[in-house]
């Protein structure tokens, strides 16, 4: 059923925003309601309801600051805005953060885009005209990226667009080439600001929303301060002033964001993660200072904010000592260290999961994750080393389930002297339909060199519908 | 005897003297035996140093994959106490081959860093952190100044370190003879299964060569690999060539077996 919200503009009440299904049938916002009734009387219409639409994006957008940068505005009416310096690093760079962030929208419900650009005009025109629905302008690729967007991206007033059009501008490169000075004569400085705002020749301040109530501790300086040195120096006096703040409510910080005000009035900001809550003085000092030279203090730092974006209650614990095991040394402060350092999605553990396909019989849980109990089954030797894909091989066996007596991987002719199997492994037909009739057969086997492979064969070996009876090797036995 | 005495008391001032302008004179060093007496004889201390780093490659074709030198080393970390890093390039270890030498899953945390100069950063971390049982890093290049610090990382924290050299191409492997700080360094090379009386792969074996040992000698090792404890055992091919069959035998063939045996 198409769907599409209904709104006033003026004295006309006419569609704000269709659903992709009314937007195949033709309907665009801006049409009168009347109209769209009588083409499509099946057309479910409902009110828009613009107030709870900003509260629901401020909402996310606190979500956002939670998770990945702790500078989110809301850009009204359908986007956020991110400062991702200095956060990206938590996400393994730029592109996995994207693709996070989409993925996660996608989760509840929501198609998101999302772009990283230089600047928030340009990242908010092509987030919204370009055509991919993740992607990364490289600094300095402003310019070729917007010369072919429409100027609505250019977040004008609609009269100035309709003005343009009437002037015959209808594309961002053509607008950035005319002459400035008869532009603002006719429509005002909001053309050129936009502009410049695009192409960042003027800056663009991104007020944060900020999260309800947090322990926040701040310093102003009557003299901008700038060196590596004093930074440090300063954030050695705030971490203290914060931990005692969590200390009173009883939490640890999970993101900790550290704020600069330059005093050319942006903002530059620090973000750390750890794996638990922590109140740890030194160690939350420690993380902050390794990342120091990642600001640009430009010409100088006015006031510095310390944010614990993200708290957690923090149970104070009574250290058991036992007089027979040895206590296990705790390493969640290295695993913070690490994970600020790679990324927190390339610090992990390896769990077990219940399948007999090798590729799919781990699954990566984070390196903290409290402990499984089950383990993989012991019955047969395992390759030290997983191909990240099998790679076919030629190789020749008797028929139905010898190992093969040659194969040939990579070039190299092997002759197999010694060998374990079959082991037979049925496909997951409860999760694919394609898989009810595959199998695969394991091999374990020794070549004359003493080298040792685990071979399989796709198929049973008798049955065509098994698979397609072609050799692949998936992992090498130390 | 008293010659003898004095002698072993020169010996004694001078390896004191040796040991104090090392930097490391009143910590006794801490050794992790393999159990194996033809090695542990071998090692200075008699087993690998812990609060050292050490460098183990594959040989032939395992510079390029390191199954044989990532199992070792996983033995070694599995008879350590505490959390093991493994900190790789491209992730292509299969978890469930560590838990078969003892290293569980639940004490293996991985860390996939970038590139080579994120494994050695990372590295030193974990050892300068000192709370873990093992740090095993895969790295390709390793020079004498970045060995040496990880060496020095190691010694302030008494963690382990060991270094798996792996290499992206045969001819880059000829980087293994270079110099580098590290206190002992291997090769292991697979060699054919022990040999079994039914069809079948035996149980692994390595020729492991000692290249080089601090204040030790290099030496070569034919052993079979590591079992479920993640313990080497010596070779021992005459052993097995004649239990088995005497193993599998049964009543009236027991006394054939044991002739057998006699004249062998």
């Amino acid at each position: 059923m198409p769907l599409a919200l209904v709104g006033r503009e003026g004295r006309r009440r006419v569609l704000l925003s269709v659903d992709l299904a009314a937007r195949k049938l033709g309907l665009r916002p801006g049409i009168p309601v009347a109209k769209a009734q009588a083409l499509y009387p099946d057309l479910v219409l409902m009110d828009a309801d613009p107030e709870g639409d900003r509260l629901g994006l401020e909402k996310l957008a606190l979500w956002f600051q939670h998770r990945i940068a702790p500078i989110v505005a809301v850009d009204a009416p359908d986007g956020l805005v991110l400062d991702t310096t200095g956060a990206d690093h938590l996400h393994g760079g730029e592109l996995p953060m994207l693709k996070d962030m989409v993925h996660r929208m996608a989760g509840a419900g929501f198609r998101a885009k999302a772009v990283v650009a230089d600047t928030w005009g340009a990242a908010h025109a092509i987030a919204r005209y370009g055509r991919a629905p993740i992607a990364i302008v490289p600094s300095g690729g402003t310019d070729s990226a917007l010369a072919d967007l429409p100027l609505e991206a250019l977040r004008l007033p609609s009269t100035i667009i309709e003005g343009l059009a009437t002037l015959g501008v209808a594309r961002i490169g053509p607008l950035a080439a005319m002459p400035r000075a008869p532009l603002t004569l006719r429509f005002g400085p909001d053309v050129a600001r936009r502009l410049d705002q695009a192409f960042g020749r003027i800056g663009e301040a991104i007020v944060p929303v900020r999260p309800v109530d947090p322990v926040e501790v701040s310093r102003n300086f009557a003299e901008p301060i700038g060196a590596a040195e004093t930074i440090a120096r300063y954030i050695g006096k705030l971490v203290p002033l914060l931990c005692q703040g969590l200390d009173e409510r009883g939490q640890g910080v999970r993101r900790l964001d550290l704020l600069l005000h330059r005093i050319d009035s942006r903002t530059e900001a620090i973000r750390v993660a750890t794996a638990m809550p922590v109140r740890d003085v030194k160690r939350l000092t420690r993380l902050l200072c390794e990342k120091i030279e990642t600001i640009d203090p430009g010409f100088g730092i006015e006031r510095m904010v310390l944010i614990a974006s993200l708290a957690e209650p923090m149970d104070r614990r009574q250290t058991v000592s036992s007089l027979i095991a040895e206590e296990e040394a705790d390493v969640s402060d290295l695993v913070d260290t690490l994970a600020n350092r790679v990324g927190t999605q390339a610090l992990y553990r390896f769990a077990p999961v219940e399948s007999d396909l090798p590729e799919r019989s781990f699954c990566r849980v984070p390196a903290l994750a409290p402990e499984e109990t089950k383990d993989w089954p012991d019955h047969w030797p395992r390759p030290t080393r997983l191909l990240a894909r099998p790679e076919p091989v030629q190789a020749m066996a008797e028929l139905p389930d010898q190992p093969p007596l040659f194969f040939i991987w990579r070039g190299v002719r092997r002759k197999v002297k010694c060998a374990d199997g079959p082991e037979r492994v049925f496909g997951e037909w409860w999760k694919n339909d394609a898989e009810l009739t595959i199998a695969r057969d394991y091999f374990r086997v020794e070549d004359t060199s003493g080298e040792r492979f685990w071979l399989y064969r796709a198929g049973d070996g008798e049955h065509g519908e098994t698979g397609s009876q072609g050799w692949f090797l998936h992992g090498i036995f130390g | 005897m008293t010659a003898e005495l004095n002698k072993k008391s020169g010996l004694e001032t001078l390896r004191a003297a040796i040991s104090r302008l090392e930097g490391h004179s009143d910590r006794r060093r801490k050794m992790l035996p393999f159990g194996v007496r033809e090695i542990d004889s071998r090692l200075p201390g008699g087993g690998l140093a812990l609060g050292a780093l050490h460098e183990v490659a594959g040989g032939g074709n395992d510079a390029l994959h390191s199954a044989a030198a990532g199992q070792f080393c996983a033995g070694i970390a599995a008879r350590t106490r505490g959390k093991v890093l493994w900190i790789v390039t491209r992730q292509d270890v299969f978890a469930p081959s560590l838990k078969q030498v003892g290293l569980s899953a639940r004490r293996t945390i991985y860390v996939e860093a970038g590139s080579d100069v994120d494994v050695l950063a990372c590295f030193e971390e974990g050892l300068r952190h000192g709370g873990l049982g093992a740090v095993v890093a895969e790295v390709a290049r390793l020079s004498m100044t970045a060995s040496r610090r990880l060496q020095l990382a190691a010694e302030t924290s008494g963690s382990l370190g060991i270094a798996i050299r792996r290499w992206r191409r045969q001819t880059d492997a000829a980087d293994f003879g270079q110099p580098t700080a590290s206190v002992t360094r291997w090769r292991v090379s697979v060699l054919p299964s022990v040999p079994l009386p039914v069809p079948g792969v035996g149980r692994p074996r390595w020729l492991l060569e000692l290249i080089r040992a601090r204040a030790g000698e290099c030496a070569d090792f034919e052993v079979e690999a590591c079992d479920a404890k993640g313990r080497l055992a010596p070779c021992s091919p005459i052993a097995d060539r004649l239990s088995l069959p005497a193993a599998l035998a049964d009543g009236s063939d027991q006394e054939a077996a044991g002739q057998r045996r006699a004249r062998a």
